[in-house]
């Protein structure tokens, strides 16, 4: 008999019953909430007179809408100036109050991206499924949790029955082998396999990523991974569980404590795929050949390295791939045959669920410390993923190597990684950005994203065009 | 939830690929807290010359006339005609609200992206998956007949086109059930509370530290 895979294993130990057609209702553990997908939920709840399964496994906080700065904040709820935001947001405060949820609301010190927030606070625990009404709770995997992200109509049917119906996926194992260059980090991973695989190349597949460059990120980087394995068409993204997972979750707010975390840790090394697993597919990457990524277009396959430059549709033989260039150069404002290092930006985004934990904004300082943003960059914002990663940052001094740098220091939230709040990117603006998506129009109409690593995007800030950040650790290490 | 038998309807094409949902709903939209009332601004960004947003009335804004959705032979369309992954990006459910507020009940792609493709049969809009080829043919046939329509019979999964020819195709059975019958999916996984119970029973005996705080 062949082993399982991790993904095997965790779909098997929540399967509450396997329905003949082959749908299955799977136990979930943790549903987090946010004020943007939910509101419709908990009115469907209340309509038809029902209440939570098990209020105390939700897990609540605003994050989409929230204003960044500390002006607005102070405030309170007063603070959002657009006043469908507002409602959205104090919304989701009534919501959670009637039917008993656990909220971090948006002055809570704890408070910030629900994907950042979740590990943080140790309310995503190894092994357990977890679901969030967001595309991005794939970054939970990292952990060795099944996180799906899920729509409005599942937000309620997990609230009331405290399962996801859900068919089972295929496997599928991404290795990436070898050391990684310095000065290349996971966003750099992420971004090369989605190039190497394309935006549907996981779609139906849970992927597992694996293989030693995986093995050696903390487990920020490997959240930075699995958050973007959306990006890749796969709805859950895994990394096995090893001493890096157990180290980065004890001792935190939500996670077992003494005999139960001895217990519970025990169980949870047994998280990993068995050497004689199956998956349907494998990719195999070799770390070696990654260097810093940057997409030219309007979706995160459309990516290259920043030694590149930006292709010609013409010589792309699919005629529906060689239209999507097209659109996408259009839409970008760019020539074929530029080279990426002569993108010049006129914006800077460090921040959302992809990076902005402690180390994205540790190795964006480590770049932009002692120098100055170029005058061409007309906003630069730096966007913490919560408040204890800020009060983190603050204690480090980062705060004051940004703002010397003349970049702006932010309150947590969502931001312009999809603009719902005031912070946006301009029309025809070219902004570098460390989040997971370039769709048009994605962090402002009109705006023009380039995905890259957070050092990547802080040394744009300096020179005002890409660069690569590799020669400048070199001159930072002399 | 409504039910889906037959239906006939008007066909609009969309000629692009990963066509996403920041696309068919842009985010502005999702801070309402409603359900309803998406279908003016489905597809805002292509549809409209200017910036839309919530709660304003969109009467007065310049068309763009190149859009698809402007253009007369495609009013009053419910069958949408698009590329692959379509349906891909966040997971906004707003995006088949939109969908389904402004009319269309049937969407035929070669493929989808997968929260998407889910979130269409929980507000009851059929999403169809026909190879490349077979879409490839019917964007031609709707482009070279004004008033071109297709008859879809999810019963026999069937798809009948003008010509009278047909095109069988795939569904889930469970999700073809629910469809048929207009099932809330909440009320029908309730009928297995009992195995919900003893799971979470024997779950917590074994893993008590998620039950934990
Ligand atoms: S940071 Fe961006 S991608 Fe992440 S949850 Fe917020 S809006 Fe979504």
């Amino acid at each position: 008999m062949t082993g399982k895979t991790l993904y095997d294993k965790l779909w098997d130990s929540h399967l509450v019953k396997q329905r003949d057609d082959g749908t299955a209702l799977i136990y979930i553990d943790r549903q987090l909430i946010h004020e943007v997908t939910s509101p419709q939920a908990f009115d469907g709840l209340r309509l038809a007179g029902r209440r939570p399964w098990r209020a105390e496994s939700n897990f609540a906080t605003p994050d989409h809408n929230i204003p960044t700065t500390m002006e607005e904040r102070r405030q309170g709820l007063d603070g959002i100036r657009d006043p469908i935001s507002r409602i959205q947001v104090a919304t989701l405060d009534d919501n959670c109050r009637e039917f008993g949820i656990f909220e971090l609301d948006m002055n809570d010190i704890r408070q910030g991206i629900v994907h950042v927030v979740g590990p943080e606070q140790g309310a995503t625990l190894p092994g357990m499924t977890i679901v969030c009404g967001d595309s991005h709770t794939s970054t939970h995997g990292a952990l060795g949790a099944l996180a799906h992200g899920i729509g409005t109509s599942e937000v309620e049917h997990v609230m009331a029955t405290q399962c996801l119906l859900q068919t089972k996926m295929k496997n599928m194992l991404i290795r990436v082998d070898g050391r990684l260059n310095p000065g290349v980090t996971a966003k750099d991973i992420v971004l090369a396999i989605i190039g190497e695989i394309g935006t549907a190349g996981g779609t139906g597949y849970t992927i597992e990523f694996g293989g030693e460059a995986i093995r050696s990120l903390s487990v920020e980087g490997r959240m930075t991974v699995c958050n973007m394995a959306i990006e890749a068409g796969a709805r859950a993204g895994l990394i096995a569980v090893d001493q890096t997972t157990l180290d980065y979750i004890k001792g935190r707010p939500f996670a077992p404590k003494g005999d139960m975390w001895e217990r519970a840790a025990a169980a949870w090394r047994g998280l990993v795929s068995d050497a004689d697993a199956h998956f349907d597919r494998v990719v195999v990457m070799d770390a070696a050949d990654i260097i810093p990524q940057v997409t030219w277009g309007t979706s995160p396959e459309m990516v290259a390295p920043i030694t590149g430059e930006v292709p010609d549709p013409e010589k792309e033989t699919d005629p529906s791939r060689r239209d999507n260039m097209r659109q996408a150069l259009k839409y970008m404002g760019l020539t074929p045959g530029t080279r990426i290092t002569d993108i010049k930006l006129d914006c800077i985004f460090i921040g959302s669920c992809t990076n902005s934990r402690i180390e994205d904004l540790r190795a964006a300082a480590a770049v932009v410390k002692g120098r100055k943003v170029a005058a061409n960059v007309e906003m630069a914002l730096v966007v913490p993923g919560s408040g204890l990663v800020k009060k983190q940052a603050e204690a480090e001094g980062l705060d004051k190597i940004f703002i010397e740098a003349g970049l702006e220091w932010r309150e947590p939230g969502c931001s312009m990684c999809l603009a719902m709040n005031a912070d946006q990117l301009g029309a025809g603006k070219h902004c570098a950005s460390t989040s997971n998506r370039n769709f048009e129009g994605r962090q402002g109409f009109g705006g023009r994203t380039h995905l890259v690593s957070p050092a990547m995007a802080a040394a744009a800030a300096i020179h005002g065009h890409f660069v690569d950040v590799r020669d400048i650790l070199l001159t930072l290490d002399r | 939830m409504r039910k889906f038998t037959v239906q006939s309807g008007l066909v609009m094409p969309l000629d692009r690929a990963n066509v996403d949902t920041d696309f068919i709903i842009p985010k502005q939209f999702l801070k309402s807290i409603k359900r309803s009332g998406f279908g003016v601004n489905l597809f805002d960004e292509h549809r409209y010359m200017d910036k839309g947003e919530p709660g304003r009335d969109n009467s007065g804004r310049p068309l763009n006339p190149d859009f698809v959705i402007n253009q007369p032979r495609y009013k009053g369309a419910s069958v949408l005609l698009a590329r692959e992954n379509f349906g891909c990006g966040s997971s906004r459910e707003h995006a088949p609200w939109a969908l389904d507020d402004y009319g269309f009940r049937i969407i035929i792609a070669p493929s989808y992206a997968d929260i998407f493709f889910n979130n269409c049969f929980k507000n009851g809009i059929l999403p169809i998956v026909l190879d490349r080829k077979i879409v490839d043919e019917l964007f031609a046939e709707v482009d070279a007949l004004e008033g071109y329509a297709l008859t879809v019979d999810l019963g026999k999964q069937i798809i009948t086109r003008p010509s009278g020819a047909s095109i069988a195709f795939n569904v889930d059975s469970f999700r073809k059930y629910c469809l048929l019958n207009g099932l809330d999916d909440i009320g029908l996984t309730l009928q297995d509370a009992g195995d919900i119970t003893g799971f979470e029973k024997r779950w917590k005996e074994a893993s008590p530290w998620y039950f934990g705080v």
